[in-house]
């Protein structure tokens, strides 16, 4: 079984309140970071546990605080990213619902560290319910004298402020969040500068997701260097996937890293396995942006090795026969998923999200959605396989931020391993549209060839 | 004390500039082809530029402290240089076929209906798509439409032309201190409007028609009035109380047509001109005429200067001529295209013109 740090007392009736929370160990780590350690150490405490974001990029939590600018005179912002839109991912969701003070007890020792006075949690307008949840457990902890002026007398004052977004996806990207934040269109701005000197009102800033903030709460609490002997090589600590799709248990799950994909679809402590009996046929898994893998490289590597739940394995072999950790947002699709269909869903969502700033995603999203509408409706051509490949390619790293790749990668992968389902599509239109795939034999990782 | 200058090499020609020079910036001092198109960026504009990705370059050396190349292509329009730093325009392929890509993405909601558009002879995309584009699209779906906005007495909008590139946005912004308009929507259904059917009226709105580098914000005044290679541009001034009221007057015989600003060799404005002088004064009793002005031989608008009474007559190339049919811009990386000449042998540090000895593989 593995470590619970973040979900360990989620269980615990009424631990969405204060006392409940409190009763059960809550706010120490905001009690031994402000009376026992500077915010110095508490960065250096983070840089030891390993600790990666996990809204998607995996960039070191500690080696971002430690990038921010620290002008004379000037405040300095700590911005949560709880604007969790990414298809397939709502883990951030169950942590803040569940379990909102974890999020504002890390959220105080962030601001702590980071020096930041006044401190925002952006979330997703849909998640309305959520932000009444949160700005009760804020209200409690004020009460409570760990949020206002003189924090446990220790001279620090925080205050947390809850924003709404108004459901654009692309403000899930810093800079676009904090553009939104500033009341602006969300449009994602041109790095550099990079928030960390130039961020909210033009001040050091520093944008975390939810989990990755939650996060700093048991670091601080057993040590950064007892968190990264949890999970293994540069995933370190525990790490919350958002399962769904064609499994048994839908959920979220918090895992140590140290687990194979097997494990994590087949056994009943996770997934468990696939609804009726079914092959697994492919899988997303790291959130809708990141490449699609077919069984047989989902569970094994190209080498033949066993793929295991964290960032290094699940990227071995780059795109060509790996993917991403990314969110964590783990779709499963079973032997009677049409991938043709997924992906034209997905490219549906990109083409809606893109915020239309830069010519190659504004118009190579709307481009690719017409012709996967077309092959997935009958009307492809076996040419329009290889325009798609060739504007994914001419998205992917020529635009603004990084909606552009989210955007092209789920085309380029679908096309990698699934070539002949598209094919398929063109050249059998009418059994296509009666959804009668033939294609179950992607679903047999056993007798199907490892291609590297 | 003299400020610190930073080199940096542009397609194999070195150029030192000032710290916090862009790219583009750099790349236009040396100018040619060597400096990349630009749709959205405007030097005039604070904030502009970034946004279209036609001016993406590859950065293959960093700068001298950390020579590691760029992994991504980047937009010289928004990037500094650092010294040492060694960027590939024209002669990276990376950059040619990225660029290829922008210019038909550009084009796919684009009408090409060059003959019947007013910006016809003076669009930018016209001229990228002509130098970096090809030949044929491979878009097949219908282009989008979208509602007509009434903007006023003065500016037409085409929606369907625009390309996005924000300029007009940016010079409301910051030339009439008033928000007159903006981006509405996201994605590919974003579109310039005003909120709710808002006339543009502000005194120096006009300049909106200039900044547009495609047909989406054309002058009423003017619209198929003439064809701009058909006009003669003047230099003219007046006194004007508003602005500088040193404008380009577009003449055919006595009669002016258009009054714009003057324009640099980038195609960006000057000195922004109010709307009484662009619209109002149309005579050329209003003005004091300094002379012709001078227009690049290579534009569209200076055709009508080597025609006959009836046609055109096409200059001879005679660079391409003598080079095979090779176009002359390859020449700024000649080592690619010719098995005799030196990769480390740099152009501009040759004091004099190139010689055949200089690229000569039995010398050191």
């Amino acid at each position: 079984m593995s470590k619970k740090l973040l979900l360990e007392k989620a269980h615990v009736e009424g631990i969405r309140y204060y006392d409940v929370y409190r009763r059960e160990g809550g706010y120490r780590s905001v009690e031994k970071a402000l009376k026992t350690m500077g915010p110095e150490a508490i960065v250096e405490e983070v840089k030891k546990s390993g600790l990666r974001g996990r809204g998607g990029a995996g960039f070191p939590a500690g080696m971002k605080w430690s990038f921010i600018a620290k002008p004379e005179g000037v405040p300095r912002h700590l911005v949560c990213n709880a604007d969790e839109s990414e298809p397939g991912t709502f883990k951030d969701r169950y942590l803040m619902e569940f379990i909102p003070h974890l999020l504002i007890e890390g959220l105080i020792v962030s601001s702590f560290a980071l020096g930041s006075n006044d401190t925002y949690i952006y979330i997703r307008g849909e998640y309305a319910w959520i932000v009444d949840i949160l700005e009760q457990a804020i209200e409690e902890a004020k009460q409570n004298g760990f949020l206002g002026k003189n924090i446990l007398g220790t001279g620090f004052d925080c205050n947390i402020h809850v924003q709404r977004g108004a459901g654009a996806y692309i403000c899930g990207e810093e800079t676009a969040l904090i553009e939104s934040l500033e009341g602006k269109r969300g449009n994602p701005r041109i790095k550099p500068p990079f928030p960390a000197v130039q961020g909210l009102w033009m001040r050091p800033t520093v944008v975390n997701n939810v989990e990755t903030l939650a996060a700093v709460v048991p670091i601080i609490n057993i040590g950064g260097e007892e968190y990264a002997k949890i999970g293994v090589g540069r995933s370190t600590g525990t790490k919350l996937i958002s399962a769904c799709g064609n499994i048994n248990k839908p959920g979220v799950y918090e895992i140590d890293m140290t687990i194979s994909v097997e494990e994590f679809i087949y056994s009943d402590e996770y997934c468990g396995g696939i609804p009726n009996g079914k092959k697994l046929k492919a899988c997303i898994p790291g959130g809708s942006s990141v490449p699609i893998l077919p069984a047989n490289l989902l569970l094994k590597t190209a080498k033949g090795e066993t793929r295991y739940m964290n960032y290094e394995s699940l990227g071995d072999g780059g795109f060509a026969t790996g993917t991403m950790m990314g969110s964590g947002g783990f779709i499963v699709l079973d032997e009677d998923q049409c991938v043709v269909r997924h992906t034209l869903s997905l490219a549906r969502f990109y083409r809606h999200e893109s915020c239309g700033q830069c010519s190659p995603c504004r118009e190579g999203t709307g481009w690719m959605e017409k012709i996967l509408k077309n092959i997935e409706y009958g009307h492809g051509k076996l040419s329009d396989i290889d325009l798609l490949w060739d504007i994914q390619r001419k998205i992917e790293g020529n635009t603004i931020c990084p909606l552009g790749d989210a955007a092209a990668w789920p085309v380029a992968a679908a096309i990698r391993h699934f070539r002949d389902e598209f094919e398929w599509h063109v050249l059998h239109p009418e059994e296509a549209q009666k959804r009668n795939y033939g294609l179950a034999h992607y679903a047999d990782p056993i007798h199907v060839p490892v291609t590297a | 004390m003299s400020e610190q200058l930073f080199k940096v090499t542009i397609d194999n020609i070195t150029i030192e500039v000032p710290p916090g020079t862009t790219i583009l910036n750099a790349a236009r001092k040396i100018g040619g082809d060597v400096a990349p198109p630009a749709m959205c960026y405007y030097s005039k504009l604070e904030g502009s530029g970034g946004k279209c990705r036609t001016c993406l370059v590859e950065v293959s050396k960093g700068s001298e402290k950390d020579p590691r190349p760029m992994p991504k292509l980047v937009a010289s329009c928004r990037t500094t240089v650092m010294d040492g730093m060694e960027v590939k325009n024209i002669t990276s392929e990376r950059v040619v076929d990225a660029r290829a890509g922008v210019v038909e993405f550009l084009l796919l909601n684009h009408p090409l209906d060059c003959p019947i558009c007013d910006q016809a002879g003076e669009c930018h995309l016209q001229d990228l798509s002509y130098e970096h584009g090809k030949e044929a699209t491979r878009y097949e779906f219908q282009r989008r439409t979208f509602t007509k906005h009434d903007l006023g007495p003065y500016i037409q909008l085409h929606m369907t032309r625009c390309i996005l590139c924000y300029r007009c946005v940016f010079t409301a912004d910051q030339l009439t201190k008033k928000r007159e308009h903006g981006v509405l929507d996201r994605g590919d259904h974003s579109e310039i409007a005003t909120l709710i059917e808002k006339s543009l009226d502000n005194d120096f709105i006009g300049n909106v028609i200039d900044v547009c580098p495609v047909g989406a914000l054309t002058d009423k005044t003017f619209r198929f009035k003439n064809r701009v290679w058909f006009l003669k541009a003047m230099d003219a001034h007046r006194d004007c109380p508003t602005c500088s009221g040193k404008v380009t007057l577009w003449n055919r015989g006595d009669e002016v047509y258009r009054v714009t600003a003057r324009k640099d060799q980038w195609g960006e404005v000057e000195d922004w001109i109010c709307n009484t002088c662009r619209f109002e004064k149309k005579k050329t009793s209003d003005w004091v005429i300094e002379g012709p002005r001078l227009i690049n031989r290579h534009s569209v608008i200076s055709q009508g200067h080597y025609a006959g009474s009836v046609g055109t007559v096409k200059p001879t190339e005679t660079f391409k001529a003598v080079n095979d049919g090779r176009q002359p811009r390859l020449l700024m990386d000649i080592h690619d295209i010719s098995e005799v000449n030196q990769p480390g042998t740099f152009l501009s540090e040759i004091e004099r013109p190139a010689h055949s000895t200089d690229f000569n593989s039995k010398k050191a």
